[in-house]
């Protein structure tokens, strides 16, 4: 097997004396899609963080493309830049129109030059539908177009891996499928992804794995169709009845 | 509160506004009309009535012949005009000097690995010191203390009091720009870190022009109150339009000199309030629009 993309081991992050992740473990080789499932609270959104060195860890080690990047040593804003991050609440700086949101990160980080990058910029824009609305800013653009921008701000900086934090639940109903979409077009490109979310039926459609995390630990993994159809935990069981009660599979 | 507009700027080719509509907007312009004319008629009537009060004081004659003579007014405006220009030429350095070190006061305290513990404690420090500190002191401490150091190369006493009045501003700034920057949700912060800009880029293209926007009215409303008080270089010697009136003053046994040079800080000051509340006004506007978005 080569090299996967992502390699947690033993990860273990504590806050305030709670223990948030209990020497967790996940692997996700190249163009997989794994998705997280869990109860709020269940620590998904702090593994994602962790992943992007957003987060110091308090124990284990995660290696990308081979490469540890926990090491003390390693500068984090190098790491960041193979990884894009996509966050339920979009984040887009709203001081920037959409076109200069895109080209930011390019431009700074990655020293393109302004012409080439807004050139990429409007390439992605084009794709999602959004050229249109390149010289608007975020405050005039819906939550649904808001959260395709900051799908693309990510993508044009050609990351390796992206982490998906409940890109949805901040969105109204009608709003939703437009997203979902746009990461199933992902998805299809090949793109490396995890991705956390309360869509059951979204997670059964995208995922190549889906992981059941509960306070802190990965309780079951596997295929979408064991993990969601038939779990084999009791405790994914009941959380999936909880869901199902609730409408959202 | 009406919901329907009354300007033409939605208009629609072919929409014209109903009868009930127009005579809306009739009454609205009468409305308009009738409180400037209540108000102008009031403001006439308390000035006139101020007027003849002050005028008919017993001893309004000889308070006009030594604060409002016309003579002395012209004979000592040119002086204290030049005396102005050292204050206004104080005020753009003092204003750059204060605006530049309270920027940087403010990011060393939002350092925040333990490493740099010092350094932000050392801002801390100064904003707390010269924040407390009366500018009088600091004033008099940098103006009459430093030369008494009799140091090589002293700098003189103009710059001395700029250097006071840069400190003393720079604390105030600072606080004003740190709540600016605090006032960026952390998630701004999340998402540039995220797209691989370092804390240095995130500051620079992503906070701070959030931060400033932000605090724009009350760092306004700081140069304000600086381009009073760069008068007070007076108190150290150097000749600016305070001291010069002064010095009017004492030669015409008669205070007309101070009023034309308050009378100039004033029209000084104008432009810079202006400013402040237009800016004002943009910033509460923006944020009602973020409200209702
Ligand atoms: N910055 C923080 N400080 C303190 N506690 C935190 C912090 N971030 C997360 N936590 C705690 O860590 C736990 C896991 O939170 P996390 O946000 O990872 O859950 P989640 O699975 O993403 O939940 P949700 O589905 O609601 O997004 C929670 O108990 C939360 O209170
Ligand atoms: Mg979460």
């Amino acid at each position: 097997m080569s090299t996967p993309v992502l390699d947690c081991r033993g990860l273990r992050k504590v806050f305030r004396g709670e223990v948030v992740l209990h020497e967790l473990d996940l692997t996700v080789a190249e163009h997989e899609a794994v998705v997280l499932i869990g109860a709020s609270g269940s620590g998904k959104s702090t593994l994602l963080r962790c992943v992007n060195l957003l987060e110091p860890l308090d124990d284990g080690s995660i290696h990308l493309d081979g490469e540890h990047i926990t090491d003390p040593r390693t500068d984090p804003d190098r790491v960041r830049r193979r990884i894009g991050m996509v966050f339920q609440s979009y984040n887009l700086f709203p001081h920037l129109n959409v076109l200069d949101n895109v080209t930011l990160a390019p431009r700074r980080v990655h020293a393109v030059s302004r012409a080439r990058a807004e050139a990429e910029a409007m390439r992605l824009l084009e794709r999602v539908g959004l050229a249109g609305k390149a010289r608007e800013y975020p405050d005039r653009l819906s939550g649904g177009q808001q959260q395709r921008v900051a799908i693309v701000r990510s993508l044009a900086c050609a990351p390796r891996l992206m982490l998906l934090d409940e890109v949805t639940s901040a969105l109204d109903p009608e709003l939703v499928g437009e997203v979902l979409s746009l990461v199933r077009e992902l998805r299809a490109d090949g793109m490396t992804m995890v991705i956390a979310t309360h869509e059951m039926g979204f997670a059964r459609e995208v995922a190549d794995r889906v992981c059941f995390l509960d306070g802190g630990r990965i309780v079951e993994q596997g295929p979408p169709e064991q993990v969601l159809g038939d779990p084999r935990e009791p405790r994914t069981r009941q959380f999936l009845e909880r869901v199902l009660a609730a409408g959202r599979l | 509160m009406t919901v329907i507009s009354d300007t033409g700027r939605d208009a629609e080719p072919g929409y014209r506004p109903s009868p009930l509509q127009r005579a809306r907007i009739a009454h609205r312009r009468r409305q308009t009309v009738l409180s400037v004319v209540v108000a102008a008629a009031s403001t006439a009537v308390v000035g006139v009535l101020a007027v003849v009060a002050v005028t008919g004081a017993p001893g309004w004659q000889r308070v006009r012949e030594s604060f409002l003579d016309p003579a002395i007014a012209r004979e000592s405006l040119p002086l204290v005009l030049h005396g102005l220009w050292l204050n206004v030429r104080l005020l753009v350095f003092c204003a750059v000097g204060a605006l530049l070190l309270g920027l940087a006061i403010a990011l060393l305290r939002t350092l925040r690995p333990a490493v740099f513990f010092p350094l932000r404690a050392l801002a801390a420090s100064y904003t707390y010191l010269f924040r407390g500190t009366p500018l009088l002191i600091v004033l008099y401490l940098l103006t009459f203390g430093v030369p008494g150091l009799r140091l090589q190369g002293t700098p003189s006493l103009l710059v001395l009091g700029g250097i006071a009045l840069t400190i003393v501003y720079a604390a105030y700034l600072a606080e004003v720009f740190r709540a600016g920057i605090e006032s960026v949700h952390p998630s701004q912060r999340a998402a540039a870190r995220s797209l691989g800009l370092t804390h240095g880029q995130t500051m620079r293209h992503v906070v701070l022009p959030q931060a400033l926007r932000r605090v724009a009215p009350p760092m306004l409303n700081d140069l304000v109150a600086l381009q009073k008080d760069v008068g007070l270089i007076s108190l150290a010697g150097p000749i600016d339009a305070i001291r010069m009136a002064q010095i009017q003053t004492a030669e015409h046994y008669n205070y007309t000199p101070y009023l034309v040079a308050g009378a100039l800080f004033v029209l000084m000051a104008i432009p810079l309030i202006a400013v402040t509340d237009w800016v004002t006004l943009r910033a509460a506007r923006r944020q009602s629009a973020e409200a209702a978005a």
